[in-house]
């Protein structure tokens, strides 16, 4: 049986009186791919963001590698270092290269030296194409290079889940397949385990080992990935699918 | 007596006084800056007590005027037996109110820096202070440069106000030789002249800066 990385228990979130997420359950084992579905505002992001504890959660556990997260600063930024994210905005630090970017959080956080930190930033920045922008500023990238350099700064702490938030979403259109071949190769040749959050619906069935459906906070339903796309177990996952045009 | 006469007459005071308000506004400047920087750090870090602290008397400093302060400190300060001299009284004034300010400008840069920005560099595992000294600081500075700038000729306006408190800076001197020689013309011409000589290559210089601070940092 795989290992199971992640677990969420009966998580619940609100922003004041506002409920937001209601009895979240899901667990994911390593190597597996989730993808988060769901309509705009059904609660994605902030699920997502609650698994590296950017947000507050007010009930529930979330269980990291078989250990419950005490839910305080200290423990999530430690945690941080295992649990990577990256956001739709990409978020380059637009005072630091491509390379200082990459070294930001190995050399500074996990106290690597340099030299083997650059190592391995070279080797991820090989795989994006991206090898000879190391010493460039993120202004001088495009979006879809921006994306790519944040993707392997989250990556060269090593971390043994990754989280994508409509990592395509702010992309010129020819810009997202190669974002996606990142990710998809990055499933298939590091089996990294994923929980992805995307509007597109074939990246999402190519890639998904399973699918978290979430409409308006509520994890709706949870079925193999093969399965969802063809055969939704609930009308409005067939309803959502079908507004996607998939 | 010809308005060139006249102005010759009033040089060697007019340097001095020129001097004077070079020499106060420098320091007043350097002081307000390092007042308001640590006001600014202990608010940021949210220091117990202190950051109080720094925020009450931010709202002493920018809700009274100069003029005022320069009254306490050179007139009621002496009731409780301290007696500072003109000058010591200026800059201690000028420091008072720009020092308000400048943390004002130091805060406005630090909250510019994006909310996204500041998530990303927790998500890679930044701890508080990495994130200010990586990410929000130098995003920060650059931010708070516009408004810095503007402080400083700010204050150096503010030295005229000096005048009240008999310190012999440009305004107190043009004023002194208008008493005088009674040839107010030139001597207002004079002093328009003064602070434009300081205040113009400054404020160039300062646009100049702006720029190259902010595409250092940003790229545009
Ligand atoms: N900071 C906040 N304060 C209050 N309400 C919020 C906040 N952030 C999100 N919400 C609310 O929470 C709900 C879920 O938002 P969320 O961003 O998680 O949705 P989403 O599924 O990611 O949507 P999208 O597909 O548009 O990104 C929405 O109703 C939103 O208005
Ligand atoms: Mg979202």
């Amino acid at each position: 049986m795989a290992k199971q990385i992640l677990k969420v228990e009966h998580l619940e979130k609100s922003y004041r009186e506002n409920h937001i997420l209601h009895d979240i359950n899901f667990s994911i084992d390593e190597g597996e791919v989730v993808a988060l579905l769901g309509p705009s505002g059904s609660g994605k992001s902030t699920l997502i963001r609650c698994l590296n504890g950017l947000e507050p959660y007010q009930k529930g556990n979330v269980i990291f590698n078989g250990k419950p997260v005490v839910p305080t600063e200290k423990n999530w930024q430690k945690l941080r270092q295992q649990i990577g994210m990256v956001f739709q905005s990409y978020d380059l630090f637009p005072n630091l290269t491509v390379l200082d970017n990459i070294l930001l959080g190995p050399v500074k956080v996990q106290h690597q030296s340099r030299e083997a930190a650059k190592a391995t930033a070279e080797k991820l920045l090989d795989q994006v194409g991206l090898r000879e922008y190391e010493n460039v500023y993120p202004r001088q990238l495009s979006g879809g290079q921006k994306q790519r350099i944040a993707i392997v700064r989250a990556l060269a702490l090593n971390p043994e889940l990754m989280l994508f938030d409509e990592v395509t979403a702010s992309l010129d259109p020819e810009m997202v397949r190669g974002v996606l071949n990142i990710i998809s190769k990055l499933a298939q040749d590091s089996n990294m385990t994923m929980i992805v959050v995307t509007h597109e619906m074939n990246f999402a069935q190519q890639i998904a080992d399973r699918v978290l459906f979430l409409e308006d906070g509520h994890i709706l339903e949870q079925t193999d990935g093969t399965k969802f796309f063809v055969n939704p177990q609930t009308d409005r996952a067939k309803e959502f699918l079908e507004s996607m045009d998939f | 007596m010809s308005s060139w006469q006249v102005i010759q007459q009033g040089l060697p005071l007019f340097e001095k006084g020129f001097g004077l308000t070079l020499w106060l506004s420098f320091v007043g400047i350097i002081g307000s800056i390092i007042v308001g920087l640590i006001c600014s750090l202990l608010q940021y870090f949210q220091i117990p007590v202190l950051s109080r602290l720094a925020s009450i008397y931010i709202e002493i400093s920018r809700n009274t005027p100069l003029l005022v302060q320069l009254f306490f400190l050179y007139y009621a300060f002496p009731v409780f037996g301290f007696k500072l001299n003109a000058e010591l009284c200026g800059i201690v004034g000028l420091i008072f109110l720009g020092g308000s300010y400048m943390a004002e400008g130091f805060n406005g840069g630090f909250d510019g820096v994006s909310k996204t920005q500041v998530e990303t560099g927790k998500a890679i595992g930044l701890s508080r202070l990495q994130l200010a000294r990586y990410v929000v600081f130098p995003q920060g500075f650059t931010l708070s440069v516009p408004a810095l700038a503007a402080n400083m000729i700010f204050l150096i306006k503010e030295t005229s106000i000096f005048t009240v408190i008999a310190i012999p800076e440009l305004t107190n001197t043009a004023l002194d030789l208008i008493g005088m020689y009674y040839r107010s013309n030139e001597y207002l011409l004079m002093l328009v002249i003064g602070y434009a000589i300081i205040l113009i290559p400054l404020s160039i210089i300062l646009t100049i800066l702006e720029k190259r601070v902010r595409y250092g940092t940003f790229g545009n």
